[in-house]
Parts: structure tokens; C-alpha cells; sequence
């Protein structure tokens, strides 16, 4: 059965009601101590490609350095040709067929050490994702199980601490009457800051004889006098 | 990171928060801690957050299944599947006849994103019960 299907059964089952674990926890001990294992031996499988690489990287310089002694070779035998020296020639092409030999020893070197590290690495990786998904198994049992204990927690505190649990939309209600509360004495306190500035402005305006005056016993007569004429 | 240090961190920040919100934590001890976390204003909502091996857990209840309007059940839960993405950093649960909302955080996440998660699990779980209400009692 998957970690997914037990988790289920175990909650409808009433499992975090009972306080029962989902896996017992020896079952989880047992879980815990195979993903260290596989990580051991993800550990040494590592090592062991790494051993095998940098023998394929020293094969593969081997191959290089017989091909260039090989053509170099060749070379003398052409040069032995030219000269007439025939046995001089001979003796260059046994040398020929000596390091020939050891190249395709070093090839056929080359080509099983690259099988073996493409096998460690496919090994590798499939052992890298086996430990992941271990992890991840692990990890939705432990926590389904620490979240049935903390609620279990919250629970026991709610019901020592004889607090009522308001219904979702009552709760709301008083929520948005608190925030609207807060707003209205941010708006309240808003206007009155601008009404502060208002008539301070106006104050300053009038000092400096800007905008309107108050009505003096002169600016009565003033108008008075203008009708008249 | 243990619920201490979260808790700790949280009480000193007083009015200095990024996210403009006043955290008030108090530890809950049980076989798990849990600390419970009331947002000045949302005392009403609380979230309760644990720390496990790999991961912050920050839940907030929502409603209880007697709340749900019998006939309303089934719409409640594809509305609230179809919620689930859009809605940031949350997603919906269900812990026994509760409904919650929830957010998980890396074991290795900053004092920084813990505040920002609470700050934004906190509005999200206002914002569904508001547009949830046509769904309940």
C-alpha cells in the first residue's frame, strides 16, 4: 500500500483521535535506519565512481600517447623505405605492431571502464532518487503524526483554558468591526489633523493680509460711501 | 529554528515588523510545541505554528464541518479546490472536523519569510471566510 493510501486509512480511521500512530514507530526506527543505509551506499557507490573515472581518464591518455607513437612510427618506417635500409625498416614495423597491440589493449581498457562508470552513474542516480523518495515518505508520516500531536495540544489548550471557539463567521464579524474601528478613529483623527492645518493656513493668510478680511468699522464706511456715489 | 527562537523573534519585533503587523506568541507545550500566535486586531484567528525535522508548519482553523451548510458541502469544496492555487503561500486543509488553512516553510527559512508567511496566512484565512460566508451558517 503507498505512504499516501496508509496516511488516509489511518486519519479516517480515527487514528489521530486514539492517539495511534499511523506506522509504529519501529516501523519508522526501521524506515530511518534503510534510507542510512541506502545513503551509505550511495556514499561508496560515489567513491567507487570516482575510482573508475579516473582510471578511464589515464586509459584514455594511454590510447592518445600509443596513437601518437604509432604515427610517429610510421613515419621512421617511410624514412628507413626511402633510405633502402629494409631491415632497419622491419625492425621499426615489429615496434609498430607491439604498440598496436597495446593500443587495442588500452581500448578495450578504455571502453570497459566507460560501461562501468555509465552503470555506477545510472546507479547512482537511481539510488539518489530511492533515498529522496524514502526521505519523502518518511517525512508525510512524521509530520501527519507530529500534526495530530499538535493539535491534540492545541486542543487540550483550548479546552483547559475555557475558551470558546466563535464560529468562523462570528469571529469575522468582530474582526472587521475592530478594523473598521481602527478606521474610523484613523479618519477621525485625519480630519482633525486637516481641519488643524486648515485654519492655521487660513490664520497665516489673514496675517500676511491675504484672502478675506474681517469686517472693520473702515471697510464698512468704505462700502457705504462707494453706494452713495 | 525551534519555536522559542520564532517566538523570541517575533515579541521583540513590536512595532518595527515589515509587514506591519503586531505578533503576540505564546508557547503551547504538549508531545509536540506549538506556539500560538494572535495578531493584533485578529485575536479571534490565532495561528498555531510547529517546527518538525524539516519543516514550519503555520496553521489557522477556519471552520468546523457543523458550520457548512449541508447543501453547500460539496460546492464549499470545489470552490475552495479552485482557490487553492491563486490564493498565495496557502493551501487548504482538514484536520479532523476542522477546516484550516495552512502554509510550510523550509526548516531553513529566515526570521524574515516566517513574518511574511503569518502576515499573509493571517489575510488569507479573513479573506475565506468572507468569500466563503454565502457557504456557511
Amino acid at each position: 500500500m503507498s505512504i499516501f493510501k496508509k496516511i488516509m486509512t489511518a486519519i479516517r480511521g480515527g487514528a489521530s483521535e486514539a492517539g495511534e500512530a499511523i506506522v509504529d514507530a519501529n516501523a519508522t526506527r526501521i524506515f530511518e535506519q534503510e534510507i542510512r543505509d541506502a545513503e551509505n551506499h550511495l556514499t561508496k557507490a560515489k567513491r567507487d565512481l570516482t575510482g573508475v573515472m579516473a582510471e578511464q581518464m589515464s586509459a584514455n591518455r594511454e590510447v592518445t600517447r600509443l596513437q601518437r607513437e604509432i604515427t610517429e612510427h610510421e613515419g621512421y618506417v617511410a624514412q628507413a623505405l626511402e633510405k633502402g635500409d629494409e631491415t632497419l625498416a622491419l625492425a621499426v614495423a615489429e615496434k609498430i605492431s607491439t604498440l598496436e597491440n597495446d593500443l587495442s589493449a588500452q581500448e578495450q581498457a578504455v571502453n570497459s571502464f566507460t560501461g562501468n562508470a555509465d552503470r555506477l552513474k545510472e546507479l547512482v542516480k537511481k539510488s539518489e532518487r530511492q533515498v529522496t523518495e524514502h526521505k519523502r515518505q518518511l517525512s508525510m508520516v512524521k509530520t501527519t503524526e507530529s500534526v495530530q500531536k499538535a493539535t491534540s495540544a492545541i486542543t487540550d489548550n483550548f479546552s483547559s483554558s475555557n475558551s470558546k471557539l466563535l464560529s468562523a463567521k462570528d469571529s469575522l464579524e468582530r474582526i472587521k468591526a475592530k478594523q473598521q474601528k481602527f478606521d474610523d478613529k484613523m479618519k477621525a483623527a485625519e480630519i482633525l489633523e486637516s481641519e488643524n492645518s486648515d485654519s492655521s493656513l487660513t490664520a497665516q493668510l489673514k496675517a500676511a493680509g491675504i484672502g478675506s478680511q474681517e469686517n472693520s468699522a473702515n471697510s464698512v464706511l468704505d462700502r457705504i460711501k462707494a453706494k452713495q456715489k | 529554528m525551534n519555536i522559542h527562537t520564532i517566538a523570541d523573534h517575533l515579541n521583540s519585533l513590536a512595532d518595527n515588523s515589515d509587514t506591519g503587523m503586531d505578533f503576540d506568541c505564546q508557547p503551547i507545550s504538549g508531545e509536540v510545541d506549538v506556539l500560538q500566535i494572535t495578531l493584533l486586531g485578529r485575536e479571534e484567528l490565532p495561528i498555531f505554528l510547529s517546527v518538525t525535522d524539516d519543516q514550519i508548519l503555520c496553521i489557522s482553523y477556519l471552520w468546523g464541518t457543523d458550520e457548512v451548510k449541508a447543501e453547500c458541502v460539496n460546492t464549499m469544496h470545489e470552490s475552495m479546490l479552485e482557490m487553492n492555487i491563486p490564493m498565495p503561500l496557502s493551501s487548504f486543509s482538514k484536520i479532523g472536523d476542522k477546516y484550516v488553512v495552512f502554509g510550510a516553510l523550509s526548516i531553513n527559512s529566515t526570521f524574515e519569510d516566517i513574518e511574511h508567511e503569518l502576515a499573509v496566512l493571517s489575510n488569507n484565512a479573513i479573506e475565506v471566510i468572507d468569500d466563503m460566508g454565502d457557504y456557511l451558517l
